[in-house]
């Protein structure tokens, strides 16, 4: 099942004013493999995110999904087995209805309508939101337009779900609803989050960026927990994994 | 700022109506586009000073209206709204051509009046019935409902995209207008030179979101057409419905249908 397979070598890339966003990235994710990956803000998650989907292509280096390496000319086999979810559901949801911006993906895939409609009902009903097929995408709460965002990637079925912020700007029961939604998944999944607790969860590796380079790579529960490696790239342990304020006790 | 939500909220109230279900809902959004087309290129078929004629016409956006259980104030009130453009169109007529055109009883009128007249009377004519047609079909359906009689295909996805992304401008323009509000409390409104960086601010974003939307769909395989789901289907009730309204408009266009009522009323009354 080598299609399940992404990797990054040497993977480099500068946006057009001169940033280097990624400078040497490389790392290689296994088929069913859930990787969280962190980092400060400006660290090239999001960049890194872009170039696995084919948004934007390397200044050199390679990205490979499965068997195809990511270029302009394999970007469709790309786009059938990987799916991104945008941090903000508003740029992802662009059709009148969360049915018909579900329906996009499969209509684009050129499947039978009665195929489609059964791929709308499915993704929907994966995560509990059948209820918001027929309601215009600008009217949904953030929590409803995060469900129907990842609907609208489902409905692929992708082999790959890469998340940019699942978490952000979500009240509680939403987070807590999306958390367990990625949990259930069995797709392999790459998650880029500043919700340390999240990537705790859901992710079993996590891959550390600091200024466009991989600063650390490996199990979740080692990596999340050392205080002196995270500082450095300006991030904290997860909440859970910190001292109690109140009593002082340490967590679990 | 208040004023830019609440109309972004009544934007969105007159789209909302075309959720309900009644028999004229339920027509074909195509049998219904036909027919305010022909609606509208009748009322401006007439005459610069025609006014008592066009009254029949009125029937059309009014029995739709009422047939699909559209309530009259959101109507009246976007024809209010607009009103201003029209009037500061037609008040020079009345000032430019006094020629006398028509006597009632003792009145006078010139023709200056009855264009003036005649110009906003068709204005609510023409724009009633494309708010009633939005109500009781939707915009959604209405841009399906053009693609699918030939309209450029590009023309239909810009405006399905304006529509979706219009809401979100809007809102993002409202919380460019708070901040600025919250900072300068004194100032009712941005002057020129802040207005002019806030505007680019807009554009700026919109070009930002605006990419991110292109690439979030070439992401899941977007190929230059935008497909949509459903099958429109037509009925012998749609062709109905457009047959005989626009028969109603052709007999309205060819016979003065006031004046001939009025005839067979005296001739009644003789």
């Amino acid at each position: 099942m080598s299609h399940h397979l992404v990797s990054a070598a040497d993977l480099r890339f500068a946006y057009p004013d001169g940033t280097e966003a990624l400078r040497g990235v490389s790392f290689v994710i296994h088929h069913g493999e859930s990787v969280g990956l962190v980092g400060a803000n400006g660290a090239g998650k999001s960049t890194l995110l872009l170039h696995l989907a084919g948004a934007l292509l390397p200044t050199s280096g390679q990205v490979r999904v499965g068997d195809w390496p990511v270029t302009a000319s394999t970007l469709p086999q790309i786009r059938r087995s990987l799916g991104l979810v945008f941090q903000d559901a508003d740029d992802q949801l662009f059709m009148p209805t969360v049915g018909d911006d579900v329906a996009f993906g499969p209509l684009n895939l050129g499947l039978p309508p009665a195929e489609v409609d059964r791929c709308v009902a499915a993704a929907l009903e994966r995560v509990g939101a059948a209820h918001l097929r027929d309601r215009p995408s600008h009217r949904l709460s953030g929590g409803e337009k995060r469900l129907a965002a990842i609907a609208a990637v489902l409905s692929s079925s992708p082999d790959i779900l890469v998340m940019d912020e699942p978490s952000a700007n979500l009240d509680p029961a939403a987070r807590r609803r999306i958390l367990s939604l990625l949990r259930s998944f069995e797709h392999t999944k790459i998650v880029a989050s500043h919700d340390l607790d999240l990537v705790l969860d859901v992710c079993a590796r996590t891959i550390v960026l600091h200024e466009g380079r991989v600063a650390a790579d490996g199990p979740s529960a080692e990596i999340l927990a050392d205080a002196r490696l995270l500082e450095p790239v300006r991030l904290e342990p997860p909440l859970r994994l910190q001292a109690c304020p109140r009593c002082g006790g340490a967590a679990r | 700022m208040a004023g830019l939500e609440s109309a972004l909220a009544h934007l969105g109230s007159i789209e909302a109506l075309a959720a309900r279900a009644t028999p004229v809902h339920r027509l074909d959004p195509r049998a219904k586009l036909l027919t305010t087309g022909a609606f509208l290129a009748t009322v401006v078929s007439f005459g610069p000073r025609q006014v008592i004629p066009l009254l029949p016409l009125a029937l059309y956006p009014v029995a739709l209206g009422a047939l699909g259980d559209v309530p009259a104030r959101p109507v009246l009130a976007r024809l209010a709204l607009a009103s201003p453009f029209v009037l500061l169109v037609a008040i020079w007529n009345p000032l430019l051509d006094r020629a006398p055109a028509l006597a009632i009883g003792g009145l006078v009128v010139s023709g200056g009046w009855l264009s003036f007249a005649s110009i906003l009377l068709r204005f609510c004519l023409t724009l009633g019935a494309a708010l009633v047609l939005v109500a009781v079909t939707g915009f959604d359906a209405t841009c399906a409902a053009l693609g699918r009689l030939g309209a450029p295909r590009i023309l239909v996805e810009q405006l399905l995209l304006l529509h979706r992304y219009l809401f979100v401008l809007v809102d993002e323009a409202a919380r460019l207008l708070r901040a600025h509000a919250l900072r300068a409390p004194e100032a009712r409104r941005p002057g020129l030179r802040v207005a002019g960086s806030m505007l680019g601010q807009l554009l700026l974003r919109t070009l930002a979101r605006a990419q991110r939307i292109h690439r979030a769909m070439l992401c899941r395989g977007f190929d230059g057409v935008l497909r949509r789901r459903g099958a429109l289907r037509l009925r012998a009730v749609d062709l109905a419905f457009t047959g005989g309204w626009c028969a109603f408009f052709a007999l309205a266009r060819a016979v003065d249908l006031p004046r001939l009522l009025g005839g067979l009323a005296l001739g009644a009354g003789r």
